[in-house]
């Protein structure tokens, strides 16, 4: 059967990588007892995959793995067993049983996610950053360019940014997330700082994930689920 | 919540950040106001190097079952952060707390290789303390040094405070006990060390004064102190029933070098090979209850999670309940899906059906380390492994489906000839032949053969401790015979050859028996910027060689220059156990070609049966 796990990776837990969060994972089920399903073979490896890499010094309360199990106990005794064994930092959210095959895997299913970046103390731009805030998203086109390994190009990533406002003193932006459009809090703040013609630096602000959808609609009309509620509580 | 030493900008510009916030699994927190004893414990290397180490891992759980003292760990911040906490003037912290070294009770290194020399000095710099020893009064920690290079600690004399000459696992407890009862007395730094001198195995070098001839070789070596023994005794863990062991080993967040669980299963080697250090001063051989080691396996494995796990000893093969701990794994791990690493295994029947059980054997290879190239050579070094045992374990790997080979071998042993150089090739010649021999259509492709050889280093404490070395450019010629040979024998193509850094090996000899005199080039080569030396990408041979010209000093004094039985040797205060006479006789054995039994086969009175336990009371 297969399971979804949501975790949060705060605090320090920031400065560890993706591939070293695959890695404490597999160490953390092994901790825990949970009857993981493993590949054959000489190096046997549990049978795990990643929704949406989180980059280096990004926190979030919204990541998904999803797990191969050959039997489990219920949702919450499971979610006790890896909390039990957390490093600090680190926190098992949910666990749910999800659909079999290629098709619910969490990785394809990603569709759009949020966050909430916030600006660090004394770093806040100056002046009426807020009020602009709204302007700078009614733009028909916001154009950035994207540096890649051969060449530059001008993508337009107004139509991944799905919704932009201000929350307190930090800005919420749902943003198109996957393989086929995508785009990060760091563009669509650089894009920002140009927008009001101030300098960037990707040190002046914090960025916290908060939650990775799919999308459920058709073409025409975007229906976002997030993937933990695409999956059941086992009783 | 903790607040780490370094911000958010510095550890999201410098690489693996996780090297430097602790907050591992299993790492030990407490609550600094209620302990007594804050224990700084220091491996001089990057992180995955010093996280894969054993002998701390031990000291950290017994240290923290203590609860008046907080063991905390540090390694050597890589040269982006050095550089950086050099500009910013941040003082080296422990990972747990994330606190000054400065600020702790202890700073406790362990020193297992001598090209970490001056790791060292980069950690007391960093740490924002003088570097010797004399010049750090009563505010800063008292700096310790411990693991196999303090056989001969005179280099590194002037940097600690106290040296811990043996086995960690038997008197610290006692000079805990003493510090707390000084700290709380409010007695002084030299009080303290004056009691610490009179625990055995403690070495205060501060209380030694040493006196030089003409000709730079000691002339005396006498305490200065009347708490100071003339003698320190060799610390030997005697009972491993009682003693513990880590069962909830730190697990890393990032890959260490060694990422898996280490489970000891013995400690020395009944061998006695006549080059190998660990092999006289860890005498006598110490096995352990195999039902403690697989409850201790067992444990290990549910407490990390780790994938793999790994058996350490000097020679596994001589363990005598192998057979019966190694079912008991395969059937444990492949329950738990875990993998089996099983290194300094001998080569036999045995070994290839466990080996071809435990791995893929199209991926994996064969390790033989006959040493030497010719029979007459590895007689000299006491290397009981002869060309027959190597091409009869070859032949049956080969049958098995292996194709590939690693061998080892030493150049520059003592009264090495050209023949026992070309040796080498020979020897990888018959085994690549060896693998000809099957017909054509049960192999696999070509056979692959690594030959690797390091430059030996004479070490305290071995029948070779008074033996001459090269100079670089004739170890580099050495090398160059052995390849001129492999590429002059019909299976050359299956042959690759490897030779290990000459420079490096120069300087390791150096280290490995130079006196109180090299401090001053330590610090000296420091202060020209030599960190990382054990890194060939950091090794600045020049350097060295700078700061000894500048001191007047000659490097070759510690090389080069044959030492008599007469002579005073800097490590000649400590009793590793062996006896000054045994290693003689060894040396005299050694120039006649005569081998030596191993412990199990005949007692040669080597000295360390006076501790009474281990192979020497085994029935």
């Amino acid at each position: 059967m297969k399971v979804r796990v949501k975790f949060a990776k705060e605090g320090v837990m920031k400065f560890i990588g993706h591939l070293d969060i695959m890695r404490y994972f597999q160490k953390a089920v092994k901790r825990a007892g949970l009857d993981a399903s493993f590949s054959e073979g000489f190096s046997p490896h549990m049978i795990m995959s990643f929704a949406a890499p989180l980059g280096v010094g990004i926190t979030s309360t919204g990541e998904y793995f999803d797990l191969e199990l050959k039997s489990a106990s219920s949702s919450k005794e499971m979610v006790k067993a890896l909390n039990d064994t957390m490093a600090n930092g680190m926190r098992v959210l949910s666990i749910r049983q999800v659909e079999e095959g290629k098709a619910g895997k969490a990785m394809s299913l990603v569709a759009a996610a949020d966050y909430l970046v916030t600006f660090r103390d004394g770093k806040a731009p100056k002046g009426d950053w807020k009020q602009r805030l709204a302007e700078f998203l009614k733009q028909p086109e916001i154009k950035i360019v994207k540096k890649t390994k051969k060449n530059e190009k001008e993508v337009d990533i107004r139509p991944f940014i799905y919704a932009m406002r201000l929350e307190g003193d930090s800005i919420f932006m749902q943003l198109a997330a996957g393989s086929v459009k995508n785009t990060k809090p760091e563009l669509v703040m650089e894009a920002f700082a140009a927008y009001r013609g101030h300098a960037y630096d990707s040190g002046d602000f914090t960025i916290h994930r908060c939650e990775i959808y799919a999308d459920t609609g058709s073409e025409d009309a975007m229906h976002l689920v997030s993937l933990e509620d695409l999956g059941d509580e086992i009783e | 919540m903790r607040k780490l030493a370094l911000n958010d900008e510095i550890l999201l510009n410098i690489e693996k950040p996780a090297r430097y916030i602790g907050n591992e699994v299993n790492s030990v927190m407490k609550d600094k106001e209620k302990v007594d004893i804050r224990f700084a414990m220091c491996f001089p290397d990057v992180y995955e190097i010093g996280m894969s180490h054993l002998g701390i891992q031990i000291l950290y759980d017994m240290f923290n079952r203590r609860d008046d003292t907080w063991c905390e760990r540090v390694y050597s911040p890589w040269p982006d952060l050095d550089k950086i906490m050099r500009e910013e003037k941040i003082p080296l912290f422990a990972l747990e707390s994330q606190d000054s070294i400065k600020d702790f009770d202890f700073l406790g290194i362990t020193i297992q290789y001598e090209m970490c020399y001056t790791n060292i000095l980069q950690i007391l710099d960093l740490s924002q303390m003088p570097l010797r020893a004399k010049d750090r009064g009563e505010e800063y920690p008292i700096v310790m040094g411990g693991g196999p290079c303090t056989y001969n600690p005179e280099p590194l004399a002037e940097f600690f405070d106290i040296f811990y000459i043996g086995e960690g696992e038997t008197v610290f407890d006692e000079l805990l006990d003493a510090y707390k009862a000084y700290k709380k007395a409010g007695r002084s730094k030299k009080e303290f060390l004056e009691r610490a001198a009179e625990i055995p195995g403690l070495y205060v070098p501060a209380f030694y004064d040493v006196t030089y001839k003409e000709d730079g070789t000691l002339e005396s070596f006498k305490p200065n102190n009347s708490h100071a023994k003339e003698k320190i005794e060799k610390q030997v863990v005697l009972d491993f029933n009682g003693v513990c062991y880590p069962e909830k080993p730190v697990v890393p967040f990032i890959k260490a070098t060694q990422d898996r669980v280490t489970l000891e299963i013995q400690r020395g080697c009944i061998r006695g090979c006549r080059f190998c250090q660990a092999g006289m001063i860890y005498r006598p051989t110490r096995e352990k209850d195999v039902e403690f080691l697989k409850k201790t396996a067992q444990a290990l494995l549910e407490n990390t999670g780790h994938e793999e796990i790994s058996l350490s000893s000097l020679s596994s093969s001589d363990y005598s309940r192998l057979p019966e701990l190694i079912d008991y794994l395969i059937e444990e791990c492949s329950e738990r899906n875990v993998n089996i690493s099983l290194p300094s295994l001998r080569i036999d029947a045995f070994s290839l059906d466990v080996m071809s059980k435990v791995q893929d054997i199209k991926k994996s290879s064969l390790t033989f380390a006959p040493e030497a190239g010719t029979q007459r050579m590895r007689n000299v070094i006491n290397k009981g492994l002869t060309q027959e045992d190597i091409l009869e374990g070859s032949w049956k790997a080969f049958q098995g489906g292996w194709s590939r080979v690693k061998l080892y071998f030493m150049l520059g042993l003592p009264t090495e000839t050209e023949e026992d150089m070309k040796g080498i090739a020979h020897l990888a010649e018959e085994v690549a032949k060896k693998y000809y021999e099957i017909p054509k259509e049960e192999r696999h492709g070509r056979c692959q053969i690594v030959v690797s050889t390091s430059f030996f280093v004479p070490k305290p404490f071995t029948p070779f401790q008074w033996a001459t070395m090269c100079r670089k450019e004739e170890y580099l010629e050495k090398a160059k015979i052995v390849k001129a040979e492999i590429r002059a024998q019909l299976n050359q193509k299956s042959i690759k050859y490897n030779y290990h850094e000459a420079d490096v090996t120069v300087l390791e000899g150096i280290l490995a028996r130079g006196d109180r005199k090299i401090c001053d080039v330590l610090e000296r080569v420091y202060r020209k910027g030599a960190i990382f030396d054990a890194w060939s990408e950091y090794f600045r041979y020049d350097l060295w060689m700078e700061a000894f010209e500048e001191l007047g000093m000659d490097p070759e004094f510690y090389t080069l220059r044959e030492r008599s039985f007469e002579e005073l040797l800097p490590w000649d205060f400590i009793n590793a156990g062996v006896s000054r006479k045994f290693l003689e006789k060894e040396w005299e054995r050694a120039m006649k070609g005569e081998v030596t039994p191993n412990c199990r086969m005949k007692c040669s009175g080597c000295g360390a049966g006076t501790y009474k336990g281990g192979v020497c009371v085994e029935g």
